[in-house]
């Protein structure tokens, strides 16, 4: 369990060090992403213009996260699936040490 | 770390593809020669694929006031290489670039190439390194997926500073100006990073350590003393 908890532990002191900032500063908290667009306009005095624009735009900021949120639950049931799918399978394996439990893909280790 | 739509001159926009394409064909090439000879790590392949998902989706803030995302490639450095993990990488790139107006289809190569081929390729150096020097597995996952996701967005700003080099002082002061935007604010998030992919990791060797013998990611004696460790 030990990973368990110092990976709780860094997450508690991100959380800290995110109220910390919040509470010190007036901070707009945008996408570092977005900034060099400035930085670009600064380093070519305002010359430069974009001379593509995305196909399609979110038209809201709900849209926006509606489809932020559907990739990390694509991705979190995926992990969580198979994880949870071994974990089963380690579990049948414990149980019937003998037998090969079904549906196992060749999934035996090397004992 | 994702370049906006048409925020890169075309010339650049083909320099990035250019460089990028050749690595990302040789990964599809990787992955069905793999699909082949070993279907039984697909699991794992799709994992690290959903693990990119996750966490490049993910916009957390940071120390400096802004926010910004992890990149999630290091798991699939560390257990296919960066060939593949790139191949991963623009699916991910791909869909935010149509779906989110996230980084665009004219930067796709740029991206790609910070995000899906440096990024990985960092993170898979230092974990092979961490395995030579005999340093703990967790330690080297740690670290490797920290440098995969510092390194993408050091490269973010390569790639910004050689197409907008500064009126006086050139190449150096851009590249200094867009480093400012992004690499202390990444150091947080890459940390985090480093621990989640950790953990990741550890599941992974509790539930298939069969298959990292076979992607030669571990050596069978590492993998006994973490389960003697563990249990």
């Amino acid at each position: 369990m030990k990973l368990e908890y110092i990976t709780i532990l860094v997450l508690v002191i991100f959380i800290a060090a995110f109220a910390y900032t919040s509470s010190t500063g007036n901070h707009e908290w945008s996408g570092a992403d977005d900034q060099p667009e400035e930085v670009i306009n600064d380093l070519t005095g305002g010359s430069y213009h974009p001379w593509a624009q995305s196909i399609w735009t979110p038209p809201s900021g709900e849209i926006e996260s509606l489809l932020f949120a559907l990739q990390a639950a694509f991705g979190a049931i995926i992990i969580g699936y198979f994880l949870g799918y071994y974990r089963g399978l380690a579990k049948a394996r414990a149980a019937t040490p003998s037998e090969e439990p079904e549906g196992n893909l060749n999934a035996r280790s090397s004992r | 770390m994702h370049i906006m739509e048409g925020f890169l001159p075309l010339n650049w926009c083909v320099f990035w593809y250019v460089l990028s394409i050749p690595v990302v064909a040789y990964g599809a090439y990787k992955i069905s020669k793999l699909m082949k000879a070993n279907r039984d790590v697909l699991p794992l392949l799709a994992v690290s694929g959903a693990f990119i998902f996750v966490l490049s989706s993910l916009k957390m803030p940071s120390v400096t006031g802004s926010c910004s995302h992890p990149t999630g490639t290091g798991i699939g450095a560390i257990l296919f290489g960066p060939w593949i993990t790139s191949l991963l990488s623009i699916i991910v790139l791909i869909y935010q670039a149509i779906f989110l107006a996230h980084g665009g289809l004219t930067t796709l190569g740029a991206n790609t190439f910070s995000m899906g081929i440096v990024g990985p390729l960092a993170g898979y150096l230092v974990y092979k390194a961490c395995m030579k020097w005999d340093v703990n597995m967790y330690i080297a996952v740690f670290l490797a997926a920290m440098f995969a996701d510092w390194l993408t967005y050091i490269v973010t700003s390569i790639e910004l500073a050689l197409a907008f080099p500064a009126a006086t002082g050139g190449v150096v002061v851009s590249f200094k100006a867009f480093l400012a935007v992004f690499a202390i604010t990444q150091v947080p998030l890459a940390i985090v990073e480093g621990v989640v992919s950790a953990l990741l990791f550890k599941y992974i060797v509790q539930l298939r350590s069969d298959v990292l013998l076979k992607l030669n990611v571990a050596s069978p004696g590492v993998l006994k003393r973490l389960k003697e460790a563990s249990a």
